[in-house]
């Protein structure tokens, strides 16, 4: 017990991430609503991309843009000092998907409303086993 | 000269373009530029995989950088083969459809010939890939356009269904982007063949055993593996039928593909085998699958429906054999990914033949059809036939791989859940076939003296011969399985 909390503190990041992509799972499971389902594929999708975030990190490192040194000369480049810039390229990527995901979902969302006039999914579900 | 392995997945894309455009002039003409584009695709797929066979791998830099930095296309015996088969069947089914989009979703024509093209570009492009992330992107563009696909389906419960695929098909996809994470991570790459040389020395991490199970799980998702396989049904029977066709027999398929890639390229045999020992757990799930797709295949009443359980029961065939271990299972595996989708294939290009002349094909109304429609139903016997493993249909020739490995590893539960599928899938299909051939209309009886004379009502020419051609290959590729093993397969597995 004594271990858990230093591991808990050393790696937060980990841990913000799996309890957001938890509640967007829990939300995506127990939620009646439609729209509240969609909001947490869109949690779920958003915590996956702050772990990449997070691995592409280090302390006391800046932007990945390499200074020019004094008179034009280039400063040396250190590795180091540079956070990983991979990661977050990768997840413009994964930003555009997730919005695109986003938008089908809620076009079939407005589908689904005009059709029916609700969005909650047990009324749904009874409307579809009268038919 | 030598670009055409990127040919294959890009004139699509620009057709898609094209198409898309081409329809603010002139409906009409999306059409052509769609058939245009899959046909350049096919034959560079084609001219690949002769080179492939000739020559050995293939690898294609983006733009000319070089691999860890670069995207690369590799272009192994395997990737060429499925490349063709995607290829191929796309661009046939294109031909098949023009009558059914006429039909079904006449107002959307246009936007359907874009949508099914960049719905092709991400099959190809998830095939040719030698890059993780790069995987991740073409598996979303696939998904995505299969969602809005789904949803141009049935007008009350299509898109119920799509958005219901829409909500699982993410989690598998986000399973597969966290695992990749882990994986670069531990490498600092994400190109396979680099990612695989960094992993030699790390068999023990337990980065790679996280990224490995998330991946796992990501593609048996996205595959509709048994547990996790109940967006399936809905999402493909709802959809049109023209979508349906290449789905069914493509996007499950190529699922297979990447798992297969993954343990074969990046993670490796020896670290699956022999580090994990996972091999007769997962073969367990796929005995499960098996039987429980065939079991659920029964209870439907829907021909359409009961195509999508006999789906699930099929993914658990290939499963099985690419976890076996042995070079007999992932044989029969990955020969089972050709014959599959071949008969997949030319069971639904059978159905929608059928869905074309009556609309509903719940298995009360399909009473007569082998007088109105013999050549389609010709096309769906051999397809049967070739489901349920009659020799010399090509279904027959995996099932004795995968049966031969599963008697090697000692998994007589396997071997005998696919028997009993193989049975069940018998008795599935002598149902229909009986429902079809004895029972007629009572009125036809009434009113036919002793003589009666069915009309016959065929679907159109394009449509009946595509669905010739693909139920006719199914006998040749069953008849030249031996070629396709020794050029193809086992060069492949050595």
């Amino acid at each position: 017990m004594t271990d858990l909390l230093p591991l808990i503190v050393a790696k937060y990041n980990y841990w913000l991430y799996v309890i957001l992509m938890m509640i967007g799972l829990y939300a995506m499971i127990a939620k009646n609503n439609l729209i509240k389902k969609v909001v947490g594929m869109n949690i779920f999708q958003t915590a996956i991309i702050l772990f990449y975030l997070s691995i592409g990190y280090k302390k006391d490192a800046t932007l990945p843009i390499v200074e020019v040194g004094h008179e034009g000369q280039e400063a040396v480049v250190r590795a180091l000092d540079y956070i990983n810039p991979l990661p977050h390229v990768l997840m413009l990527t994964a930003i555009v998907v997730s919005v695109a995901t986003f938008g089908v979902a809620m076009a079939l969302a407005v589908r689904i409303y005009q059709r029916y006039q609700t969005l909650e999914e047990d009324e749904l579900r009874m409307r579809l086993s009268e038919e | 000269m030598d670009n055409y392995p990127v040919l294959i997945v890009v004139t699509p894309l620009l057709a898609a373009l094209f198409a898309g455009l081409a329809a603010w002039i002139e409906e009409r003409l999306s059409y052509p530029i769609a058939l245009i584009g899959l046909a350049i695709s096919t034959f560079s797929a084609f001219k690949v995989l002769m080179r492939v066979i000739a020559s050995g791998t293939i690898q294609y830099r983006m733009a000319g950088w070089a691999p860890p930095i670069g995207i690369e296309y590799r272009i192994d015996l395997l990737n060429a083969m499925v490349l063709m088969l995607v290829s191929s069947v796309a661009f046939l089914n294109l031909i098949a459809s023009y009558k059914s989009v006429e039909q079904e979703t006449n107002d959307r024509a246009a936007s359907f010939y874009t949508v099914y093209l960049l719905f092709v570009v991400g099959l190809l492009g998830v095939t040719a890939t030698g890059d993780l992330f790069n995987l991740y992107v073409l598996i979303e563009i696939t998904s995505l356009t299969s969602y809005a696909m789904v949803a141009l389906g049935d007008r009350d419960r299509a898109p119920l269904a799509s958005l219901n695929y829409i909500f699982i098909g993410v989690i598998g996809a986000s399973f597969y982007l966290l695992g990749v994470g882990y994986l670069y991570m531990q490498t600092g790459s994400l190109n396979m063949a680099d990612v695989s040389r960094i992993l030699q020395s790390h068999q023990g991490s337990s980065i790679v055993l996280t990224a490995f199970i998330l991946c796992m799980i990501g593609l048996w998702i996205k595959m509709a593996f048994f547990p996790l396989h109940v967006w399936l049904p809905n999402a493909y029977s709802y959809s049109p039928v023209a979508f349906s066709r290449v789905v069914a027999p493509l996007m499950t398929k190529v699922m297979i593909y990447i798992m297969i890639r993954l343990m074969i390229t990046v993670f490796g045999y020896d670290y699956i085998f022999k580090t994990l020992h996972l091999s007769s757990a997962v073969v367990w799930l796929a005995t499960i699958a098996i039987l429980a797709g065939a079991i659920m295949a029964l209870a439907q009443k829907n021909l359409k429906k009961m195509l999508t359980y006999i789906i699930i029961c099929e993914i658990g065939y290939m499963v099985g054999g690419a976890w076996m271990g042995n070079q007999l299972g992932m044989t029969g595996a990955i020969l089972h990914i050709l014959n599959d989708a071949l008969m997949t294939f030319a069971m639904f290009l059978a159905v929608g033949n059928i869905v074309y002349k009556i609309k509903d094909v719940d298995l009360s109304n399909l009473t007569g059809l082998f007088g109105k429609m013999p050549w389609t139903m010709a096309g769906l016997v051999l397809a049967a036939f070739s489901i349920i493993g009659v020799p010399p249909t090509c279904g027959f020739f995996s099932k004795w791989y995968l049966i031969l490995a599963a008697f090697e590893k000692g998994a007589y539960q396997f071997a005998a859940a696919l028997i009993i599928s193989s049975l069940i899938c018998a008795v599935l299909f002598f149902r229909v076939f009986e429902i079809c051939f004895f029972n007629t209309d009572s009125k036809d009886h009434e009113h036919g003296n002793g003589h009666p004379q069915i009309k016959i009502e065929e679907a159109p020419v394009s449509m009946l011969i595509i669905s010739g051609l693909v139920s006719l290959s199914l006998i040749v590729v069953g008849l030249f399985s031996g070629t396709i093993v020794n050029t193809i397969i086992l060069p492949f597995l050595k």
